[in-house]
């Protein structure tokens, strides 16, 4: 016999190619093992107040987009009367709103779902800011320049100095105070660090809390490695505290206004927000919606094909149910996967329903058929009859169990009604040529394993496993390659044979 | 506690352990499939058994005795004829050429006033006869239903040696043979159980037979052993059959004529012409063994270990089964 060496090598591939694919899409999509997780997210919603004044609008606010920490799930803004835009330029994303003739209060609206996900993905780095040196007056140039310096003497880093700075701005109390006078502590901050060579750049985070309305955004400094690389930390200009807070959003970081309002006065923003438990499915499926092409994913289809795909991927293990109940117990099914097919319509009948309405079928099927058989018709024809005839029985039924108030008994129209002919054709030929026992022993074997391959196609952990790593298909593979080179005897088998151990004593 | 050993004690009664049964050398279904049919029967060689009609056709170039041909109907507009064709005819046999599992066998016995008597007493009318003969064409008891035609052949005239141990029917002697050798027989006598038909698993009693003599070792009906035919009474260990030596040599040379390592053979004692060769079956069933009372492996591996086997002619290979696979020899060592 020619050596089992590949065999085993392939078996092996599949298994370590489904684990990896399957451990992949845990570790870098962060799909759950357990189904019924759910996900954070955050629904924001900004208001935009100003006064018109009876020319041209143009408001314009920053918007965030997918970052480190949050993905944008989705946008939408409430403006009637508005035209309406989004902006992406130097100045980051931003929604415009422009009106040509306006008076009086105006409130605008803009709505956006985040999504708590430490796995995001966002689609550009953001660039460090130009270096720009500003010239300040005296005495506030050598205050500031003292506060500098004395940093500097203590720092060895972009960072340790933005971080040392804060200290000394929180140390030297005075100097501090005079400079806040000309101008905030955060653009000071920014200033120094500029001045030094250092790209930094005031921010607009968001702090969220469940519930909270009216919420202000928060002034932090974001301070880069340096002007070529994308790597940069947060810095709490009050306390000098580096480092993003989880529940900080950013809201606008790209060296541009919050808002701007051209044609209005007293203009202001302010923010209420609720947190969402999302299953993660739902989450996941707005999260991939607009990058089919970058991930090979099924939550990128239209939901619909996604319902579809469910039941498709559930199809291999209902056949390895098949190959396990034929080849390790050994039972007979009238027609291979004849079960698997049986199975997948329990599904979308519940079980007890769908197994009274088959045995109704394939029973009332086969009388009829018996009268069939005394017609003498060809074989083709006679199928013809017996698909028709199922399709009048599903009709019937259907509207017999309507009318008796049984809902339930309508889903039996998800049963393929070729495969129901086929089976009834099957079993009344099995009938007539080895008896009603093998009959019922085939039909027996043939629901036994369609109710076995249900049970597990309808597991709700094999459900979400299936669908959500298709690795695991691989892995169902590697086992139905290794169940079709099993050389061992069947269960059924050692009931059969039982009577040969006792010949030799 | 005490219920739970019940069960346990229950399930050790009914199933036999696995290692008990390796131990007897008991072949199981998928052993079968990959160690013996998938290596030693050539996919190619399939159709030379699945299909009679190409069987009959290489019988009768190799001399190998079989049932006379009366014809054959391809085309569903010939079934007209089949009355023409059975003219004069008193019992006969209709096949479809690519049946599996002896299914769409329907036996004549003879023909009365009543119409056309079958094997199992009912009365059938030449209409009957051509429907089924369509169900034939149509595919329906062929595999995978595919089109197929219809062998109609002389009904074989059974050895009155066996009329006591048969209820209706052909009791068929299967041998099981291996690379040429002939390995494990058992005859299947037909009961009222299994409707006349020798189906094993329909209720036909299958007598284990010893290679080196031909005499019966012990039978079993429906996996259990029995003593007693259980329509007519006869002590099934008393059955000896003739010609033994004529039949193991046909069934090697069916070998000889299919080139299929793992063969089962079915054959029929003719009054007139001595052994015939009914079928040929390229995934021979695994009951043998339980008739025998022996497992099919020690047997099989024997065989496989021998090193001269090639230069062997099929006599020769005849006498090593009888001298080495007898019962007498097995008992001694």
């Amino acid at each position: 016999m020619a050596s089992r060496a590949p065999f085993y090598a392939l078996v092996l591939l599949l298994l370590i190619a489904g684990i990896a694919l399957t451990m992949h899409r845990h570790l870098a999509y962060d799909i759950p093992w357990l189904p019924g997780e759910t996900r954070t997210s955050w629904s924001i919603e900004a208001k935009v107040d100003f006064d018109a004044e009876g020319e041209e609008v143009i408001a314009s606010l920053a918007i965030p987009g997918t970052q480190p920490g949050f993905t944008k799930l989705n946008q939408q803004t409430a403006s009637p009367g508005f035209g309406l835009s989004y902006e992406s330029g130097d100045q980051g994303p931003r929604v415009e709103w422009s009106k040509r003739q306006v008076e009086g209060a105006q409130s605008l609206y803009y709505k956006v779902d985040m999504l708590a996900d430490p796995y995001a993905i966002p689609p550009d780095p953001i660039k460090p800011p130009q270096l720009r040196t500003q010239v300040e007056k005296e005495p506030y140039a050598t205050a500031a320049r003292q506060l500098l310096q004395a940093a500097t003497s203590r720092s060895a880093s972009p960072h340790t100095l933005a971080r040392e700075l804060i200290v000394e701005f929180n140390n030297q109390k005075q100097t501090a105070e005079l400079l806040s006078q000309v101008k905030p502590r955060l653009e000071w901050l920014t200033g120094l660090l500029q001045q030094s060579g250092i790209a930094a750049r005031p921010v607009h985070g968001l702090y969220l809390e469940d519930g909270r309305r009216r919420q202000e955004l928060t002034r932090y400094l974001q301070v880069y490695d340096d002007q070529d690389s994308d790597e940069y930390a947060l810095f709490n200009p009050e306390t000098g505290k580096q480092g993003k807070p989880d529940n900080m959003l950013l809201w606008q970081y790209y060296s541009a206004p919050v808002l701007e309002v051209i044609g209005g006065s007293n203009s202001s923003v302010s923010f209420s927000m609720i947190l969402q438990e999302q299953p993660f499915n739902v989450a996941l499926s707005q999260k991939f919606e607009d990058e089919a092409l970058l991930n090979f994913s099924l939550y990128s289809l239209p939901v619909e094909e996604q319902a579809i795909f469910k039941n498709i991927l559930l199809i291999p293990v209902g056949v390895l149910m098949v190959v396990l109940l034929r080849i390790l117990v050994g039972i007979r099914t009238s027609g291979t996967f004849m079960p698997v097919l049986i199975a997948l319509a329990f599904i979308q009948t519940s079980l007890m329903t769908g197994l009274i309405g088959f045995l109704l079928i394939v029973g009332v099927g086969l009388m009829i058929r018996s009268y069939l058989s005394s017609l003498n018709l060809l074989l083709v024809a006679r199928i013809s009859a017996v698909i028709i005839i199922v399709i009048g029985m599903i009709a019937i039924f259907s509207i017999m169990a309507y009318k008796v108030g049984l809902t339930e008994g309508m889903k039996i129209t998800f049963f393929p009604m070729i495969i129901l002919a086929w089976t009834i054709e099957r079993m009344s030929i099995l009938w007539e040529e080895e008896g009603a026992r093998e009959v019922m022993l085939r039909g027996g074997g043939s629901l036994l394993v369609a109710v076995v391959a249900y049970l597990a196609m309808n597991n709700e952990l094999i459900r979400h496993l299936t669908f959500n790593f298709l690795g695991i298909q691989l892995i169902l593979m590697a086992m139905v390659l290794v169940a079709g080179s099993y050389t061992g005897y069947r269960l059924l088998e050692l009931k059969r044979f039982k009577p040969l151990t006792e010949v030799d004593k | 506690m005490t219920a739970q050993a019940g069960w346990l004690n229950r399930i050790r009664e009914r199933y036999a352990h696995p290692g008990k049964l390796h131990k007897a050398g008991v072949l199981g279904m998928n052993r079968r499939n990959i160690s013996y049919i998938s290596p030693y029967n050539p996919r190619s060689l399939f159709p030379l058994v699945d299909d009679k009609l190409k069987t009959k056709e290489l019988a009768l170039e190799h001399d190998v005795n079989v049932p006379e041909l009366i014809g054959v109907i391809t085309e569903q507009h010939s079934v007209n004829d089949l009355g023409e064709m059975l003219a004069g005819r008193d019992g006969f046999c209709i096949k479809p050429a690519n049946g599996s599992g002896g299914r769409g066998i329907m036996v004549i016995t003879r023909s009365d006033q009543e119409g056309y008597r079958r094997s199992n007493g009912q009365h059938i009318q030449l209409g009957g006869l051509q429907r089924h003969v369509s169900n034939i064409l149509a595919g329906l008891f062929s595999l995978g239903g595919k089109p197929d035609s219809a062998i109609i052949e002389d009904l074989i005239h059974f050895d009155d040696t066996f009329s006591q141990f048969s209820y209706e029917g052909v009791p068929d002697t299967r041998v099981i043979v291996f690379q040429g050798f002939p390995v494990m027989a058992m005859m299947r006598l037909s009961t009222s159980a299994s409707n006349g038909k020798a189906n094993l698993h329909q209720g036909a009693v299958g007598v284990g037979l010893d290679i080196g003599s031909g005499r019966a070792l012990r039978a079993v009906q429906f996996d259990k052993p029995v003593l007693l035919h259980p329509d007519t009474g006869v002590n099934l260990l008393s059955l000896q059959i003739p010609h033994w030596d004529d039949l193991l040599n046909l069934a090697v040379d069916c070998y000889e004529m299919t080139g299929l390592g793992y063969l089962g053979t079915d054959i029929v004692l003719d009054r007139f012409k001595g052994p015939i060769m009914l079928e040929l079956n390229a995934r021979p069933g695994l009951t043998i063994q339980i008739a025998n009372g022996h497992g099919l492996l020690p047997r099989l591996r024997q065989i496989e270990a021998l090193s001269k086997k090639h230069k062997m002619n099929a006599a020769q290979r005849v006498a090593y089964a009888r001298e080495h696979f007898s019962e007498s020899t097995i008992q001694g060592v």
